[in-house]
């Protein structure tokens, strides 16, 4: 797993997908930061949380090539040839995604100790804020990279992935749109973008976190069984 | 080493694979022969793991590949048709993640090296492989598949797209490595598993068809003791003339390939060498000898003649050698049209 960790990891700085992805964090966590800032409220939990739309709309690049290039450039066969499970495959390519967004939340910390300095702050707060869309950006990652493995062209995989994302997104809206009660409540709770909002408030649920978790293990699995599933068609 | 027993491989109502056996004893250099699509790559693919089996069973120095993968996938060294190669990376680094990859326990820096200097691409292991020409990333491919000292390794078609001299470069390799590794190669270019491969195993539609050594395999199609023999002469005439030479049993006569010279497959009957004789007719007559050759057939004919017989003529062909000769002479016949 930590091979194809570090390949893949480092393989966004080799190109330019890993610079665009952060830079379109920082760019809009510095932007929310300076109206926070000159607003006088700076409470950098909110900054964090508005990073959700971002998220959803940079995500589709930093997934799309996690297993459609390989693929595409026959690459896949040396990873599945080598001694080690699907799975290591699937979780070193995951965490190496997940490391990159990771970063993208990097200034917040310095945000937090800058207004920490000026003021007193709820540290809390922005702990199970961050750690909110950490949780979200762990499902987006697993899904994109499962929908990665359907398809060997990035470009087809990017626009899906987007397309799934906004849906995620709007999910909710469409509950309400539905008259039938049943499957509007069950888009409701499929609408895992709304446990975010939990957090954002600091209110730390474990019936959440363990719904993220299983969102992410869930297209993990499935990821695993599309690598599978190609060996037998 | 390799033990492959009833694979079969069908894609929907394809069946690419059907019913393959086949053993290779360990420190053997087999070639796999076989037109596009015979289902070549598809056992390769088959053998390294890439791919499952519809049925069958294949073993790697006693591991089951389904059973026990990860075992068996260490003793295996696998260079694809198409080089697997991270294209974005350097030629070192790729060989530093292929090493952790495929977590091997020798020290890593001289292993990387040993294996650099080995398919001789120390010039280039600080460039990124994007850069490279065609002949580089195959040798790349090579040495990914050498990282860890594999005992066995799988090479599809190692020198397609190679200049004559890459070529050679890598057949040598390939012979060194042949000294202590069991080798299953696959070529379109047959004087090349002719040069490395003892033995040969013949695919077509799936199926294996010949599984011998190269000799043995050149014999059985040739008819060795047959001539062949350009003379310039006119054609009815010196047919006639090598007709009555004492031994011969039929002569033949292929056409002009060459301008007033005419070519005459002469067979001898058993036993006779009738060289001398041959020679000594023709200059009675007058006319010029301008070559006189064994009509063995290389291995590129006995490929061409086994993968377009169809299953009742390779009988004959594989199971019987006098039978043989009438359809051979069509097929040299053919050979000298083209």
């Amino acid at each position: 797993m930590s091979a194809v960790f570090k390949r893949e990891f480092r393989a966004y700085f080799t190109t330019p997908i890993g610079y665009i992805v952060l830079a379109a964090f920082y760019f809009f966590l510095g932007w929310y930061f300076s109206m926070l800032y000159s607003g006088g409220s700076p409470q950098i939990e909110m900054a964090v949380m508005a990073m959700s739309i971002v998220t959803i709309f940079i995500l589709p690049i930093l997934t799309m090539r996690m297993m459609s290039d390989d693929r595409r450039q026959k690459v896949d066969q040396v990873l599945i040839t080598a001694p080690i499970k699907l799975t290591s495959i699937a979780l070193g390519k995951f965490f190496a995604a997940f490391a990159v967004f990771a970063m993208g939340f990097i200034p917040t910390v310095i945000f937090e100790i800058i207004v920490a300095s000026k003021i007193s702050v709820n540290v809390l707060a922005y702990i199970y804020a961050l750690f909110g869309m950490l949780l979200l950006g762990g499902a987006l990652i697993s899904i994109g990279m499962f929908i990665s493995c359907l398809s060997e062209s990035p470009v087809v995989s990017a626009i899906l992935t987007l397309v799934v994302n906004i849906l995620v997104l709007y999910m909710s809206n469409f509950a309400s749109m539905v008259n039938i009660s049943w499957i509007s409540k069950i888009i409701e709770k499929a609408a895992f973008i709304n446990a975010t909002d939990n957090f954002g408030q600091s209110v730390l649920n474990i019936s959440d976190i363990i719904y993220f978790l299983s969102i992410i293990a869930a297209f993990l699995f499935l990821s695993v069984r599309s690598l599978e599933k190609r060996r037998w068609s | 080493m390799i033990s492959v027993t009833g694979l079969s491989k069908r894609y929907g109502t394809h069946l690419a694979v059907n019913d393959v056996d086949f053993y290779v004893e360990k420190g053997e250099v087999i070639g796999f022969l076989g037109p596009n699509g015979a289902g070549k790559s598809t056992i390769m693919n088959i053998l390294t793991g890439y791919l499952s089996m519809t049925r069958g069973k294949v073993e790697i120095d006693g591991y089951d590949i389904t059973e026990y993968p990860e075992q068996a996938k260490q003793r295996i060294g696998y260079l694809p048709e198409i080089p697997p190669l991270y294209i974005d990376m350097k030629v070192r680094e790729y060989l530093n993640f292929i090493y952790d990859l495929k977590k091997v326990k020798f020290p890593k820096k001289a292993h990387i090296d040993e294996v650099i200097k080995l398919v001789k691409i120390e010039n280039v292991q600080n460039r990124l492989i994007k850069n490279l020409s065609k002949g580089y990333r195959q040798r790349v491919g090579f040495a990914q598949a050498l990282v860890g000292n594999p005992d066995v390794l799988i090479l599809d078609e190692p020198t397609v797209g190679l200049d004559p001299k890459q070529i050679i470069e890598i057949r040598n390799l390939i012979a060194r490595l042949g000294k202590n590794h069991t080798i299953i190669l696959s070529s379109h270019i047959l004087s090349e598993i002719q040069a490395v491969c003892k033995r040969v195993i013949i695919i077509n539609r799936g199926k294996i068809i010949a599984d011998d050594t190269a000799e043995n395999l050149s014999n059985k199609l040739s008819n060795e003791r047959s001539l062949l023999a350009r003379i310039v002469c006119d054609e009815e005439s010196m047919l006639e003339a090598l007709k009555t030479v004492e031994g011969v049993k039929s002569v033949s006569s292929l056409g002009s390939a060459e301008k007033g010279a005419f070519d005459f497959v002469i067979e001898p009957l058993d036993g006779k060498d009738i060289r001398a004789a041959v020679f000594e007719r023709v200059v009675s007559r007058g006319k010029t000898l301008l070559s006189l050759t064994d009509n063995t057939l290389s291995l590129e004919q006995v490929f061409l003649r086994l993968t377009e017989a169809d299953d009742d003529e390779l009988k004959i062909i594989l199971g019987n050698n006098e039978e043989t000769t009438a359809t051979e002479e069509t097929t040299v016949q053919e050979e000298a049209e083209q």
